[in-house]
């Protein structure tokens, strides 16, 4: 008998009955989680079905334009999670890609979830590398894999999960598929239980290599404690006057929340 | 500290000197580097099989639904048909609902008020003022969005909005705005503050502000039902009884579209006067159909649409009722207080093809749009000494049968031009408070609030002008 139950203390099914969805109350969060991803890839939908919240779903690019935020509680600790505003990418200036930037970079979640369409996984994949720049801690959710396999599609997803250096979760948020192994696979990244070592961009010329990483060094130097050296070096070669100000003020350390 | 400070300018100069090294394609170079690497990793990890039958289903129904040919008979037959449903629909329900609140529940309050023997004016304030409000706009306003809401949330679902935006993308260029403010537009049609919300999308600040101070044109949910209420009782009782739905329906969808024509010629107009500049260009992403998941659409739309709609309906509609109550029944020697508002405004009503009571209604209703209708049947009754309806000043009071809504609007001396002015008066002014607040948030400049709730107002003043002095010359 007590076999049993430890069999079952390790499934997901088991242990997504101490989910409890939060709604809004959001206060006292032990972790931050931030859900980003590209417009229309079933996003809200994810957010809802983790948080039992009715943010509006709707299937066009671009619904989310704000940032909404919800809670749940699982296996006694308390996630926030901020729904971010689907972008393409991260490198451009638009209000909506300002704040799902901000929000990841200022305000430095526990854990950044991804959640991309199944069945455009490279274009996808852009936003995904982008955010692995920025974060070591991601979980990648593969959603609408229904939809994939109509189009079929097939993905494996540990190779994957092996390539990019973070977990892949697959999931149909739509019908609650995959939700239970994606707020296990969470929890594990915020507590540390799973470490990630995520891809860095590597197709860059050999000049910009070289310049990122010499800029990268002097970063650290000022500022050790950051992860993401590199992400703001490439910015600071773009002229990403934002960051600019943020190095000269050291707003990575204080941390605001994005806004 | 100053330490810091200088190794903090030496590594910004370090970064602009590398930035002249590596040139100015550093951002296309980067772009590529992270393109390549996606496409690598998604060579190993993705099995495509044979999809050519799936793929192909999508093809040829957006070949149809964005054809130049189609796309827009398609587009106005898809809105015909939602709104006859929900007119045709509508019906039952609402002279259900009427029947119970008004023909049941308000008697019985009535006798009960009278047996505990509660002074008159307390008697009139709170049930012929607030309870009568808020029963009538629960009556007339709940069907009407019940079907409405969730009928559009599945088309919304099942991905039509973007291929609407697609067809309207060539007319937006043309009218000097952002072709996205097609989606901004439709999501007016849902609730104007959410759509002026929804222009964040847009990130030309000069086409956001056209995006902002047009949306109003979309006939939003609040006026959806006001639309369709004015269609039936003054259009559609015209015709005989088989045509009226069919007649209401034509009236409210050429309503609608003049909102969209109103929506390219604004922008016109300002992109060639206040707000001159260049179209921006951008990619539209047609997003796959997906199968609408009925129940759970259902389900959802009624709750954040319908209920919400209706709660603040309510709320704004209760004071409202208090207000009607009041100014009918306070006397100042000899006649009430909407006695000599409706007087004073008498004149310019009629200079503009409306009247003294509905002009006082917008005034009384300047909070929401959706309680405009009822406030405007109520001080019709109340102004007239229409006896045989109702129970005296300023009690609104069910209309059930044709015959007598028509008596009704003889008595207040309605014509054909009155509902036509009306619906164009009801698409043609200010937002709602709501609305207004949204646009300050959204613009943080009260000129740019000032313009988007005046310009409104004015266009719908000169519309309704020369409607009335057209219409006076043909007939």
């Amino acid at each position: 008998m007590e076999e049993v139950n430890k069999g079952c203390e390790d499934c997901a099914f088991y242990n997504a009955a101490e989910l409890k969805k939060l709604g809004i109350s959001v206060e006292n969060a032990d972790y931050v989680i931030a859900l980003a991803g590209n417009p229309n890839t079933g996003k809200s939908t994810v957010f809802n079905a983790l948080t039992g919240l009715r943010q509006h779903t709707g299937n066009w690019a671009g619904k989310t334009v704000t940032r909404a935020e919800g809670g749940f509680k699982y296996n006694d600790k308390r996630y926030k999670l901020i729904d971010l505003p689907g972008t393409y990418s991260l490198l451009s200036t638009s209000e909506d890609e300002e704040v799902a930037r901000n929000t990841i970079l200022f305000g430095r979640p526990d854990v950044t979830v991804v959640v991309a369409d199944a069945s455009r996984l490279e274009r996808n994949l852009n936003l995904v590398l982008q955010v692995l720049e920025i974060t070591d801690k991601a979980v990648l959710c593969l959603n609408l894999m229904d939809e994939a396999k109509r189009h079929g599609i097939e993905i494996d997803d540990r190779t994957l999960a092996k390539d990019l250096g973070i977990p892949v979760v697959v999931t149909s948020a739509r019908s609650n598929e995959g939700i239970p192994e994606l707020i296990q696979t969470i929890s594990q990244v915020a507590s540390g239980e799973i470490v990630c070592k995520p891809h860095r961009i590597k197709s860059l010329p050999k000049k910009v290599e070289q310049a990122v990483q010499s800029l990268s060094k002097k970063i650290n130097g000022l500022y050790p404690e950051l992860p993401n050296t590199r992400w703001i070096a490439m910015r600071l070669l773009d002229g990403d006057q934002q960051i600019l100000s943020a190095i000269k003020s050291g707003d990575f350390i204080s941390s605001g929340n994005g806004q | 500290m100053d330490n810091k400070s200088g190794q903090i300018d030496e590594l910004i100069s370090q970064a602009s000197e590398l930035r002249w090294k590596i040139g100015s394609d550093y951002h296309d170079k980067l772009t590529e580097g992270i393109y390549a690497d996606a496409a690598s990793i998604t060579q190993r990890a993705e099995i495509r099989k044979d999809n050519s039958a799936s793929y192909n289903f999508d093809r040829m129904l957006d070949k149809v639904l964005t054809s130049r040919t189609f796309g827009f008979p398609i587009m106005g037959l898809i809105l015909s048909i939602i709104l006859w449903l929900t007119i045709q629909g509508a019906n039952y329900p609402s002279s259900m609902l009427d029947s119970l609140l008004l023909g049941t529940v308000y008697p019985f309050l009535k006798d009960l008020s009278s047996q505990l023997g509660i002074v008159w004016w307390i008697d009139g304030l709170l049930l012929d003022g607030i309870y009568m409000a808020v029963a009538w706009v629960i009556a007339v306003m709940l069907p009407p969005m019940a079907i409405f809401f969730p009928l559009f949330t599945l088309l919304e679902d099942f991905g039509y909005l973007p291929r609407v935006a697609f067809n309207l993308d060539g007319l937006f260029k043309k009218s000097g705005a952002h072709g996205k403010q097609a989606l901004t537009m439709s999501m007016g049609w849902g609730c104007n503050a959410a759509g002026v919300v929804a222009t964040r999308i847009i990130d030309s600040p000069r086409e956001r502000l056209i995006a902002i101070i047009t949306n109003n044109f979309s006939l939003c949910n609040g006026r959806w039902p006001t639309q369709i209420l004015i269609a039936t009782i003054f259009i559609g009782a015209l015709v005989p009884a088989g045509w009226s739905g069919l007649v209401s329906t034509t009236a409210v969808i050429g309503i609608a579209f003049l909102g969209i024509f109103f929506t390219f010629f604004t922008s016109w107009f300002l992109s060639r006067t206040m707000l001159k500049g260049e179209v921006s260009t951008f990619t539209l992403e047609l997003p796959p159909y997906r199968p609408p998941r009925f129940w759970k659409t259902i389900y959802t739309s009624l709750i954040d649409r319908t209920i919400i709609v209706l709660w603040r309906a309510i709320v704004f509609a209760a004071p409202a009722g208090a207000v009607i109550w009041l100014i009918s029944n306070i006397d100042i020697s000899g006649h009430s207080i909407a006695y000599y508002s409706i007087n004073f405004l008498d004149e310019f009503g009629f200079l503009i093809g409306l009247n003294g009571v509905i002009l006082l209604a917008y005034v009384v209703a300047i909070p929401a749009n959706e309680i405009v209708i009822p406030t405007v049947l109520m001080l019709t009754v109340a102004h007239f000494g229409i006896s045989n309806f109702g129970a005296g000043d300023g009690v609104m009071f069910d209309l059930d049968s044709e015959t007598q809504t028509a008596e009704i609007l003889q008595t207040g001396g309605w014509t054909l031009l009155t509902g036509i002015n009306l619906m164009l008066f009801s698409l043609l002014h200010n937002p709602c408070s709501t609305t207004i607040f949204t646009i300050y948030k959204e613009t943080k400049s009260w000129k740019w609030t000032s313009v988007a709730t005046i310009l409104p107002i004015i266009m719908g003043i000169v519309v309704c002008f020369l409607v009335a002095q057209l219409y006076r010359i043909l007939m």
